[in-house]
């Protein structure tokens, strides 16, 4: 997310380095510096990547921590009903009904009951029946049911108030009790029945149970048992869940899933606190990251900007000015860009990457497999797309940067495309042209917008794979849930680095291709190294000799000499001009005279001293020079004139601009000398000249050199700048090249030079005299129309 | 923008349309697999689940997965088809407005911001298109649909996830606030940067002879620091945003499943799986609504940036056009190779001050008009009324006897032989260049091109080259001098063979000889053609029929140059200034 600019500039995508090792190499050697920070960074990148490998494992944990309370308790649920039907099976039952019941059967009883008059001859004679038999079945156990029928004024007899196990049981609890159980054939309990047992048998007839600690009232297993009663085999889940609501709470509490608060909040703290640390490292991480890219974009940028003023002139004849600033900031910009955001990463994604590899391996490798094969089908596929989009980048590229190139052309050349009716055959290209970056467009940004959702595709199918899989191994027994619920982790965080990894792989390409050039720039060889010589001219000494000694300058890409064997010499005072058709090499004996080039062969002397021996500041200091181009820079109008010579007083300044008739100019404008130039348009080409004419007069020095400084400005306001400049040169050597002739009619000697060779010099009388080359070149000024 | 989106056609529209349906359907899709995932993971968890149940939900969910890819890759495809075309269609609107505009328009725009506007602003757009249609409607829809999906299960769950988008929401918008203004300071200093390195560059030869290396490497490093400085404090603060968001997300999770714990254990019985299932699918939802809103914010930083490059466009567009067409196509005036000035005068739409003031001359066919001034006289303003650069404000100018603004312009264009004052070379073959554009009499032979070129005095230096007519010029003409761009810019004017020639200054490029060779030339082949010339130099003009001369945009002399070097103060001033007394008298 942090980009440079608003825009991010990126690399260009088609960008690739010729030796990318190589540029990555020189790249880490030149980070040495910071190598330290940086090496921090990588290392909380890998911590980080570690932390978002053991965090997922631990949010399932947590999952399965919680799950834990979905599971009822069925151990407990198993001792409950086991106990409940132990308590409740045949022979304990027989038994114990028998012993609640407590018959009183004896002979008294029964004496009792035959002679009691309470009791009706009807039930008597029942009373005999039923005894009779109960002998007849004595050997079976189930006489229980014969009792049942007895009447109740007998029962009231035979069943007196007894205890059992602390319990009372009065005589119509007994009644009541045989009367539920009465209809039984067995000893069971039919659990209908059970309901109206009184309360005090209830007790009696199943025992409290205690589960961890837990007591389970006879009640509330009687309950229990009626809720059990209702279910079938088929009865699901849902239905066993419902029911477990309407449960006693001893027996909730018993069987209810558990879950583990503690665990929790433990576990919860843990991920907390990783994830927390991650976020930290993260950010100390890019931190220090942003921190080293920043600061090495800027030591890179000054390394150009210094190495700019060490390059021999030579070298910019060579190489375009878009070509240098564009490194200065695109390929800076790309180095600081991938450097903030690529390298890291790449480092903890390959991390990632390489460590969810392993954990899945050492998990399972059958599972492993599947994850990776399915992610990689899906890559497989990605980077044919990828592959097949970079021709389409290329193509946009290419495609955008012709029809730019055509709109700027006919933008620029609108008044002759206009008055040429030349609109249709722009129109025309243009249609072309913008067809074309359509077609390009769409194919590209289609392509790209691929990526995102095939890489969701690619996590959606892994997904299902390692569910299917691992559903099966399950099945057969070879791994366990925990494994399929840390393998869908496993598979989004496999899939997700690769991309990464990817994108940064190739925005390391256009870093590569990037710094490749910055350090071809920065390697490129200086001028020659000076500190050896120690000749010196003081300014304020110098008389003013110039001598020019066969001199022979050959420009690197020109296939013939520019300056062949040229010879001149000038006396101290002389005002000199040099005049010759576009192409002389007028120009060129300015520069050699400047030191900016080192001639090929002969030599130049200043006041006798060759300039070889002379530092080129040295020689600077003596000239004063103004050229042809306007050269003004986005500052005040102060800053313009005085430049970089600090000594110059505002008073200074203020005479040098009456001089040259700026005065006026300055005076109009809304801040005087403090105006700035560049929002400042009214600045026409003749007063831009006149300023760096300004400027070339603060400089006080033995020498003068004038490359067409007046070209721009109308004739009569030269004519003005002349006088001025005249009584500049006064008593100091200069040297004028101008087109205009009239200029330097009145030099002391005119040299009129043609393909690098003096052809005529001497004075403008001499040379018209001569009706040569200058009398010719002179008089066409006057030609019949 | 949203004027801007105007343009997009019935067409665009329509699939655009598409692709809300498409969207609707992927999102539904979307958010239709959480709910097949976690009923995979119930199954995968509950032992003795069903094989065939847990290949069935897979098959939906990839299912699912499948026809969202399917639909992303068509919505892809079309979103791709409509900023495309959208981008082509306001690109060659732009273009087209922008040959239609007059130079007073174009001047105030200034041509580099006409050209920037045609190309970055619109590629700025198109991006926004782009991704800005599938985001901003997929974003929103995504983050009901969840909101809704979510919104009954549990309040607890429902405020920890408005709490996690409220927390993301303000780290965005407080970065937002801090940084994008900085992002503009930036792009200044970027800007800065540039400058300074460019002008270290440009006047490396004056650098060096003031010896003023250390003075503009200071210079660089000042601005180098203020960039640094900027560029750190933006990205760290931005270097928060990245955690931040990860927090948020990862918290919310942990807090959805933290409460849930609670909440399943409070529960009843029955209710505890729903709720361990609405779990598992409110967290993937939340993150669904999470990354709709970080969607969301996206455009909203997206939009601001493009929102300029918007307004620059419509800047553009909303300029009317102040040169109408006519509707004179045929000559129907028996006068031919005329032009008359009457009463003119002329000011920049926005100026206060006339740049021509009552200017009135008549040129006669085979007359040559020439006019001389100081720099901001007007001049050159003068004589591109003639092709219509620009209209007058009064008064009217006349080609073979009719204004002007009737002719249609292409047919006063062949009237016209113009060669402006910087010379304008295509990315073409030098042939091409001569031959450029349409006289509206056909082709133009291979003969006359060569013919032209002689008479311009190119032909030694063309023929010279490696191709020879044939060579391909590079774009700007770099591969050629100054002068012999120039000398093929008025080859194209003769081999356009037209009635009146103009030259604004054309000359000035040329040394003095080749200046008068050329005119000896041209004036043999053109014969009885009008020529209105532009120069600095007396000696370019000293011969011709009527010399103007102008201060201020007034007309201070009009004469021959005997005559103005008698009764004209300026003109004698100037012509002083280049020639000495006894030449002027001479010649």
């Amino acid at each position: 997310m942090p980009r440079g600019g608003p825009m991010g500039r990126g690399g260009n995508p088609t960008d690739k380095a010729k030796d990318f090792k190589g540029a990555m190499k020189r790249l880490f050697s030149e980070l040495k510096p910071f190598r330290i920070l940086v090496y921090i960074a990588l290392i909380l990148a890998v911590l980080g990547s570690i932390m978002s490998i053991i965090a997922p494992n631990k949010l399932s944990t947590l999952t399965d921590e919680i799950s834990e309370g979905l599971v009822i308790n069925t151990d407990n649920l198993k001792t409950i009903t086991d106990t409940i039907t132990s308590s409740l099976n045949e022979e304990n039952m027989q038994s114990k009904i028998e012993e609640i019941l407590s018959m009183n059967l004896s002979e008294d009883t029964i004496t009792q009951i035959m002679m009691s008059s309470e009791i009706s001859e009807e039930d008597k004679q029942e009373f005999q029946t039923v005894m009779a038999k109960m002998q007849e079945s004595e050997a079976s156990n189930n006489g229980m049911s014969y009792i049942s029928e007895l009447p109740d004024s007998i029962l009231q007899v035979i069943l007196p108030e007894t205890s059992y196990h602390d319990i009372e049981i009065s005589t119509e609890d007994k009644i009541e009790f045989l009367k539920a159980i009465g209809s039984l054939e067995t000893g069971e309990v039919k659990e209908d029945a059970i309901s109206s047992i009184p309360e005090n048998i209830k007790k009696a007839l199943l025992d409290e149970i205690e589960i961890d600690g837990t007591k389970i009232s006879s009640e509330d297993q009687i309950k229990f048992i009626e809720l059990m009663s209702s279910m079938t085999d088929e009865t699901d889940e849902t239905e066993l869940y419902s029911k477990i609501d309407e449960m006693p709470k001893s027996i909730q509490d018993v069987i209810e899933p558990f879950m583990d608060m503690d665990a929790i909040k433990k576990i919860a703290l843990i991920l907390a606190s990783l994830y927390t640390a991650s976020a930290i490292f993260t950010f100390i991480q890019s931190i220090l990251m942003t921190d080293v890219a920043n600061k090495f974009a800027k030591s890179l940028r000054s390394r150009i900007s210094i190495k700019i003023n060490k390059l021999p002139l030579r070298y910019f004849d060579k190489n375009a000015k878009g070509d240098i600033l564009s490194r200065v900031t695109n390929d800076v910009d790309t180095i600081a860009q991938s450097m903030n955001q690529s390298l890291a990463t790449l480092v903890s994604s390959t991390t990632l990457f390489l460590g969810t590899i392993i954990m899945m391996f050492y998990t399972n490798w059958i599972m492993a497999l599947t994850a990776i094969f399915a992610s990689l089908i899906g890559f497989v596929f990605m980077f044919l797309i990828l592959g097949k989009s970079q021709k389409y980048f290329v193509a946009r590229q290419v495609e955008l940067g012709k029809l730019n190139g055509h709109i700027e052309e006919i933008y620029t050349g609108l008044n002759v495309v206009k008055v040429y009716n030349g609109k249709r055959l722009a129109d025309e290209k243009f249609d072309v042209l913008n067809r074309n970056v359509y077609e390009a467009n769409r194919k590209s940004q289609f392509l790209s917008g691929l990526m995102q959702p095939i890489m969701n595709f690619i996590g959606n199918f892994g997904y299902v794979a390692v569910c299917i899989v691992g559903a099966l191994l399950t099945m057969n027994d070879i791994i366990s849930f925990g494994v399929i619920v840390a393998f869908i982790t496993y598979v989004r965080l496999f899939t997700s680095p690769l991309s990464q990894i990817a994108q940064a792989m190739t925005s390391l390409q256009s870093t590569g291709a990037a710094s490749e050039r910055v350090f071809e720039f920065l390697d490129e060889a200086e001028m020659s190294d000076e500190s050896s010589l120690t000749k010196k001219l003081d300014k304020e000494k110098v008389k003013g000799n110039i001598e020019f000694d066969n001199v022979v300058f050959q420009y690197d890409n020109n296939p013939k000499p520019t300056i062949k064997n040229f010879s001149a010499k000038t006396e101290p005072g002389q005002k000199i001009a040099i005049v010759g058709p576009t192409g002389a090499g007028k120009t060129t004996l300015v520069n050699l005279l400047m030191k900016f080039y080192e001639i090929n062969s002969g030599d130049i002397k200043i006041d006798g001293i060759s300039t070889k021996e002379l530092t080129r500041e040295n020689i600077h200091d003596l000239f004063t020079m103004v050229l042809q181009d306007t050269w003004l820079f986005d500052g005040t109008i102060r800053e313009n004139i005085v430049y970089n010579n600090e000594n110059i007083t505002d008073e200074e300044v203020r005479e040098i601009c009456k001089t040259v008739g700026l005065d006026h100019f300055v005076k109009t404008l809304p801040h005087g000398l403090d105006t700035l130039l560049s929002d400042n348009d009214a600045v026409s080409a003749g007063q831009k000249q006149l300023l760096t004419i300004a400027r070339g007069m603060t400089k006080n020095t033995p020498f003068l050199i004038l490359d067409e400084a007046t070209s721009n400005v109308d004739t009569r306001t030269e004519e003005l700048v002349q006088k001025a400049m005249d009584k500049l040169t006064e008593g100091k050597t200069s040297f004028i090249i101008a087109h205009r002739l009239s200029t330097i009619k009145n030099a002391d000697l005119i040299l009129v030079v043609n393909d690098g060779n003096i052809i005529e010099q001497g004075n403008h009388d001499q040379l018209m005299a001569k009706q040569g080359f200058y009398a010719d070149l002179y008089n066409s000024q006057f030609d019949e129309l | 923008m949203i004027k801007l989106l105007k343009n997009l056609r019935k067409k665009e529209w329509a699939l655009a349309v598409v692709c809300l349906v498409l969207i609707i359907g992927q999102v539904w899709l979307e958010l239709k697999m959480p709910d097949y995932m976690s009923q995979i993971t119930v199954l995968v968890q509950t032992e003795g689940s069903q094989m065939s149940e847990i290949i069935k939900n897979g098959a939906y969910m990839l299912g699912c997965a499948l026809g969202s890819l399917i639909s992303a890759v068509i919505v892809g495809y079309l979103v791709s088809g409509i900023s495309a075309t959208f981008s082509k269609n306001i690109r060659k609107k732009l273009f087209d407005k922008v040959e239609d505009l007059a130079m007073s328009e174009i001047k105030e725009f200034s041509t580099s911001s006409l050209i920037t506007r045609t190309t970055n602003d619109i590629t700025q757009i198109q991006m926004l298109v782009a991704m800005g249609l599938q985001l901003s409607i997929k974003a929103p829809i995504t983050a009901i649909w969840a909101i809704t999906k979510i919104l009954n299960k549990s309040w607890q769950w429902s405020a920890l996830t408005g709490v996690g988008v409220v927390i993301l929401l303000s780290v965005i918008a407080t970065l937002m606030v801090i940084v994008i203004p900085k992002f503009k300071i930036v792009q200044k200093l970027i800007d800065k940067v540039n400058g300074v390195t460019r002008e270290n560059l440009t006047g490396i030869r004056v650098v060096r002879a003031f010896n003023a290396e250390q003075y503009q490497e200071d210079k660089f490093e000042k601005v180098n620091t203020k960039l640094t400085n900027q560029q750190l404090f933006n990205q760290k603060t931005f270097a928060v945003l990245s955690p931040t968001m990860y927090l948020v997300m990862y918290f919310l999770t942990l807090s959805i499943y933290f409460v849930g714990a609670y909440l399943i254990k409070d529960s009843l019985m029955a209710d505890k799986i729903e709720l361990f299932g609405d779990m598992v699918v409110f967290s993937s939802y939340a993150m669904q609504v999470i990354m709709s809103f970080l969607m969301l914010a996206m455009i909203f930083m997206m939009v601001p940036r493009a929102q300029v490059s918007a307004e620059r466009i419509n800047e553009v567009l909303d300029t009317d056009i102040t040169i109408k067409d006519g509707k004179i196509d045929s000559n129907t005036n028996k006068e031919v190779g005329t032009v008359e000035f009457k009463d003119v005068s002329f000011r920049y739409p926005d100026g206060d001050e006339y740049v021509l003031k009552d200017i009135s001359f008549k040129a006669n066919r085979g007359e040559t008009v020439a006019f001389i001034g100081s720099t901001g006289s007007g001049k050159s303003t003068l004589i591109n009324l003639v092709p219509r650069f620009y209209d007058v404000t009064e008064g009217e100018v006349l080609v073979d006897g009719i204004n002007v603004k009737e002719y249609k312009q292409d047919f006063l264009h062949n009237k016209i032989g113009y060669v402006s004052q910087k010379a304008v070379i295509f990315n073409d073959t030098v042939k091409a260049n001569v031959s450029y554009g349409d006289n509206g009499k056909g082709e133009i032979s291979d003969e006359k091109i060569k013919k032209a070129i002689e008479v311009a005095q190119g032909k030694d230096f063309v023929e010279k080259m490696e191709n020879g007519y044939e060579t391909q010029m590079s774009q700007g003409g770099t591969n050629v001098s100054g002068g012999q761009k120039q000398r093929l810019s008025i080859a194209r004017a003769i081999a356009r063979d037209p009635e009146i020639y103009i030259f604004d200054d054309s000359f000035s490029a040329l040394d003095y000889k080749t200046d008068s060779v050329l005119r000896k030339e041209l004036k043999k082949y053109t014969g009885d053609k009008t020529t209105l010339m532009v120069a600095q130099r007396i000696g370019t003009i000293m011969n011709a029929d009527k010399i103007l001369v102008l201060d201020e945009g007034k007309i201070v002399g009009m004469g021959t140059h005997k005559e103005l070097l008698k009764n004209c103060e300026v003109y004698k001033q100037i012509a002083l200034s280049q020639l000495s007394k006894e030449e002027l008298e001479d010649a």
